[in-house]
């Protein structure tokens, strides 16, 4: 095991859930490529072999209109999350490209303090090691096909 | 028991008890649920092969819907006729029968009861009775009929046609979308912490599009200004409303000062806006249509986003809304991927659908203390119509019409 690339790998992910748990969402685009994908599925839909997205965004415009929707268009009732993520598996593909398979858990907090475990799963990815690391590609595929009330905080 | 007499204002007031009573909701699922209503069930492509099967639900009650070894399709209820287990608790698959686990009775695709494990006994010992009429208390069947590859059920014998029961009108605009053989890409479910009737609601309100999602309103996909209309089947059960595509420049929403326009300081704007770009693909110019049928089905199209939602009761302040999403056999890849990237415009992480999850929920903790208060529903007159505004809630009207009608309220 390259104990440097595990090291690199899990410092995107703890940076990526700290972004997205703190609401700075605008910090979160810059965590993928230029043309970096980001889709949420089920489990579900990937064992029955059908494309549906829950979200899909291709690179880092649609990225951004995600953050511009959710900060300035879209109604939802304040909320934050708290990503857990562990049992993080690390790969080379090459000098400059490496996949990771992690576990993910999510909780959701309301305002009035409800707390809900609204999400599981795993991210399987594909990140740009250089110039620095940086996601290609972030699949989440949730455990259920059931989302409570609204999916409005990327995952 | 919340429940009071109607407000004597008649269909312009809905009192909020109907969102509350625990006993209405239990009267709901038979009178109407289980009555004389037809229910969404599946696509026809969701059952590809003879033998294939898939579980789903008619209000509460479990049903398994098949497709036989002849290709005719079943549904019957997920209940066995012993002690009324679940028969089949896999939610899709294909069988050559199917058998209850707990003690071995086993059905066919149309649901009759064919066989009971050790029925005379083994070596004259034990078994049923030769008069015993396990069958007396078989799953019961429903009545299945298809509209261009949407299956539907009614455990009514009595219940006209689906095609008269929906009407000439609201047929034909859902024959209007499927247009051909489907393609399913794919499912998923949003739990909505509301009573199914504001979700009904909130599907007929053409009224509450455009000033909720700002998505619809600030590109112009919905406003209230451009061409558009509502039809009402004659009972009120059922509607569809659109909204044509041609690019509308009038200002009503800035120059009163809507939220959902937004503003100067505030000014949103795509940097992507591939998600938007529409074909035309029923060569009608529409670009939105919203589809709803009594009790709990929607059908809809969002410039080439189409769905079929299907509306299950889980309490009273719980629903939970299935959304299939599809295109056609025939679709190119650039129609799939089309469809793949509006599906961002619906479901629960959708950029206009999120919102409706949460208006919804606001009222049924809004009127929490107030059973005996009612909504105000007086946007174009009183009446149930047809018409070419949609600054009205007539097909809201049109549901209380025929909610009361099958309650006997």
């Amino acid at each position: 095991m390259e104990l440097q690339l595990q090291w690199v790998v899990e410092n995107l992910h703890a940076r990526y859930a700290h972004a997205l748990d703190a609401d700075r969402l605008e910090d979160w685009p810059q965590l993928f490529t230029e043309n970096g994908t980001y889709r949420i599925t089920t489990a579900e839909n990937e064992a029955r072999g059908l494309p549906l997205p829950v979200l899909y965004a291709e690179g880092r415009p649609m990225l951004r209109d995600r953050v511009a929707s959710l900060r300035h268009a879209n109604i939802y009732e304040p909320q934050r999350y708290r990503h857990i993520v562990s049992a993080v598996l690390a790969e080379r593909l090459s000098d400059s490209v490496a996949k990771s398979v992690s576990n993910f858990m999510v909780v959701r907090v309301m305002e009035n303090g409800d707390t809900l475990l609204f999400a599981t799963g795993r991210y399987l990815d594909r990140i740009a090691l250089a110039p620095e690391p940086r996601y290609e590609e972030r699949v989440v595929i949730c455990d259920s096909r059931r989302f409570d009330t609204l999916l409005a905080i990327p995952l | 028991m919340l429940q009071q007499a109607w407000p004597a204002e008649g269909l312009t007031r809905v009192p909020y008890w109907v969102y509350q009573d625990e006993d209405l909701y239990r009267q709901e699922q038979d009178r109407i649920w289980r009555g004389p209503a037809w229910s969404y069930l599946c696509l026809e492509a969701e059952l590809p092969e003879p033998q294939s099967f898939l579980t789903t639900f008619v209000g509460e009650m479990p049903v398994v819907v098949t497709r036989d070894s002849a290709g005719a399709l079943h549904a019957w209820e997920n209940r066995c006729a012993h002690r009324g287990a679940l028969i089949c608790m896999q939610a899709r698959g294909k069988a050559e029968r199917f058998v209850c686990i707990y003690h071995n009775w086993t059905y066919d695709h149309a649901g009759n009861l064919a066989s009971v494990a050790f029925r005379k006994g083994i070596a004259g010992k034990g078994g049923m009775p030769a008069d015993a009429k396990p069958e007396s208390q078989a799953p019961r069947k429903l009545r299945v009929a298809s509209i261009n590859g949407l299956v539907f059920g009614t455990l009514s014998e009595a219940t006209p046609s689906l095609e008269t029961y929906l009407g000439e009108e609201v047929l034909a605009r859902m024959k209007r979308v499927m247009k051909g053989p489907v393609r399913v890409l794919g499912t998923y479910t949003q739990v909505l912490p509301n009573n199914w009737k504001l979700y009904m609601d909130n599907v007929k309100d053409m009224y509450h599009a455009s000033l909720l999602h700002l998505f619809f309103t600030r590109f112009r996909i919905n406003r209230l200004t451009q061409k558009g209309g509502v039809f009402v089947s004659p009972d009120g059960a059922h509607h569809c409303t659109y909204t044509e595509i041609v690019e509308d420049q009038d200002d009503a929403y800035e120059k009163d000062g809507m939220r959902s326009a937004g503003s100067q300081k505030n000014s949103f704007s795509l940097e992507n806006e591939e998600i938007l770009h529409q074909v035309d693909e029923f060569g009608d110019r529409v670009a939105i249509q919203i589809l709803s049928m009594f009790p709990g089905f929607v059908l809809h199209q969002i410039r080439n986003s189409l769905a079929a939602r299907q509306v299950l009761p889980k309490g009273v302040d719980r629903t939970e809304l299935h959304w299939t999403l599809f295109g056609f056999a025939d679709d190119d890849e650039a129609m799939t991927r089309r469809r793949l990237l509006q599906a961002n415009l619906v479901g629960p992480a959708g950029y206009i659908s999120m919102e409706d999850g949460a208006a919804t929920g606001f009222v049924q903790r809004g009127v929490a203390g107030a059973a005996e208060r009612a909504s105000v529903i007086e946007m174009g007159g009183s009446g149930v119509s047809s018409g070419d505004s949609r600054i009205t809630e007539t097909a809201v009207r049109g549901l209380w019409q025929t909610w009361r009608r099958y309650m006997g309220l």
